[in-house]
């Protein structure tokens, strides 16, 4: 489990997130919702350590990351897998390698042992073909499963998800989300997915915070949000007609 | 009061750099690679120019003397100024300009591609793992690219001389052993080094602070290149002061 406390991060006089808490459960997809501006990314950089929040606690499992040294954050972000909105490959590596790159810096295997892991990691996303090629000779979708293959070669108790769908199709973007969500159940890991795709809200998610000028102003689940009651997040959630004729039809 | 600003944080980013590579089998792997890419892949831009500058100085030299200055000045001429600031001054420059815009731009691009923030995510020390490397290939390279620069460029100078009938291979000669000090060369050597340590770690300061998209690591590149060169300069300048008087 995660648990934020109370966060709280300013840029200049820009005061982005305000009181910030919430908790992410162990074995679920949570996902973080909200416009874009709205202060999801900055804190999900704030949970990850990317920033330093100006005030507030993030809780690993009950350790403390907000007070911990670098040196000591070390072991729990071995233990954290992120996928990045632009997939954020390494250019220089093929896919392989790419997938071998944590264990390689942080595993004691052999060679022949890390090209194994990395191969049923590449194996689990259906890229066991992929593995020659360079970044840039895969797609969107191709890119997107070879992060996730990465964030999960470690084993990770966490990964943190950012906007996973974004340039995608709708049938590659349904094709990821099934693939968090199955890795999320069959690995217990707790999983964290910073959208504003509602496709992907529908389809994946266990849990939602929805994020609104820096504040988290609902939680709940799927059926909660069609229920809607907090006019921002109905704003935010009907903002479409699909959304709107969907609501009805429920 | 800005540039107080980048000077501190250029401080910070070394003294992150420099720590304890996570893996040494990893850090040789990346030294190596750098090593080819700073060292090797430079040579011909290297050569080619030391070539042409050693020729042409001959060749200036022969037109300015006459009379009563002796031929083997042809030859001490090449000699001193490729030794004493061609090669260690102008061959960094060139490669702030190749080497420091290449630094500059992949660390830039992995910047804005979040490519170093997947690095941090894990746990590498993204600092280290990207800078370090170029640093200490820059600075164990470059020496060795002056030192055949210096040779390249006395060697066309002979070339040169001979070939147009300017200057007897025998006065050459003479005039490149004519009050030879290795002073001269261990002052060259040592400029070099710093600016081995300047090209390399000024371009990868701007890359690793890169902002924004392909306009911004543009802009980072050329910064990195202008700085660079600024720097040199400036280095030079104190540097000859302090070694040669």
């Amino acid at each position: 489990m995660i648990e934020l406390q109370h966060l709280e991060k300013s840029f200049g006089d820009h005061h982005v997130l305000k009181d910030v808490s919430a908790s992410f459960e162990r074995g679920k997809v949570n996902f973080v919702i909200g416009r874009s501006g709205s202060g999801k990314s900055v804190m999900t950089k704030c949970t990850v350590g990317l920033i330093e929040p100006d005030q507030g606690r993030v809780f690993y499992d009950g350790r403390d990351f907000t007070s911990m040294s670098q040196q000591e954050r070390k072991v729990i972000r071995q233990e954290i897998g992120m996928l990045f909105q632009g997939s954020a490959l390494f250019d220089s590596m093929t896919v392989q390698e790419n997938v071998e790159f944590p264990l390689r810096m942080f595993s004691d295997m052999s060679e022949s042992e890390r090209h194994d892991r990395a191969a049923a990691c590449l194996e689990r996303v259906e890229l066991a073909n992929a593995s020659s090629r360079f970044p840039a000779e895969c797609s969107g979708g191709m890119q997107k499963r070879v992060g996730i293959a990465r964030a999960i070669a470690m084993n990770p108790k966490y990964l943190f998800c950012d906007e996973p769908n974004s340039g995608l199709d709708p049938q590659t973007a349904i094709v990821i989300d099934n693939l968090i969500s199955d890795i999320t159940e069959e690995y217990q890991i707790t999983t964290v997915v910073v959208s504003h795709d509602m496709n992907s809200v529908m389809e994946a998610s266990d849990t939602i915070h929805f994020v609104h000028q820096g504040r988290i102003c609902w939680n709940g689940n799927r059926e909660g949000l069609l229920e809607g009651g907090v006019k921002e997040l109905e704003e935010f959630v009907f903002a479409s007609d699909l959304m709107r004729k969907i609501r009805k039809t429920v | 009061m800005r540039w107080m600003y980048h000077i501190g944080r250029y401080m910070r980013l070394l003294a992150k750099s420099f720590r304890k590579p996570e893996k040494f089998s990893v850090f040789k792997d990346l030294l190596l690679t750098e090593l080819e890419s700073i060292g090797l892949q430079s040579v011909g831009i290297v050569a080619l120019l030391s070539i042409f500058m050693g020729a042409v100085i001959c060749l200036q030299t022969a037109h300015q003397i006459g009379g009563w200055i002796p031929v083997y000045t042809i030859g001490f001429t090449v000699r001193q100024t490729m030794i004493l600031e061609f090669s260690p001054t102008l061959i960094p420059v060139i490669l702030a300009g190749k080497v420091g815009s290449n630094i500059a731009s992949q660390i830039g691009t992995m910047r804005v591609t979040e490519q170093i923030d997947a690095l941090d995510i894990m746990g590498v020390n993204s600092a280290s793992y990207l800078i370090l490397p170029k640093v200490v290939a820059g600075v164990f390279i470059v020496p060795f690219l002056v030192v055949l620069s210096m040779v390249l460029g006395v060697g066309a100078g002979a070339w040169i001389g001979v070939a147009t009938g300017l200057s007897p291979l025998a006065d050459f000669e003479y005039g490149m052993q004519v009050d030879f000090r290795v002073f001269d060369v261990l002052y060259a050597l040592t400029k070099t080094v710093v600016f081995g340590f300047i090209l390399t770690s000024v371009s990868a300061y701007h890359g690793y602070f890169a902002e924004g998209g392909a306009l911004e690591v543009g802009k980072s590149s050329t910064k990195a290149v202008v700085w660079s060169v600024v720097i040199i300069m400036v280095s030079n300048l104190v540097l000859t002061q302090m070694l040669l008087n």
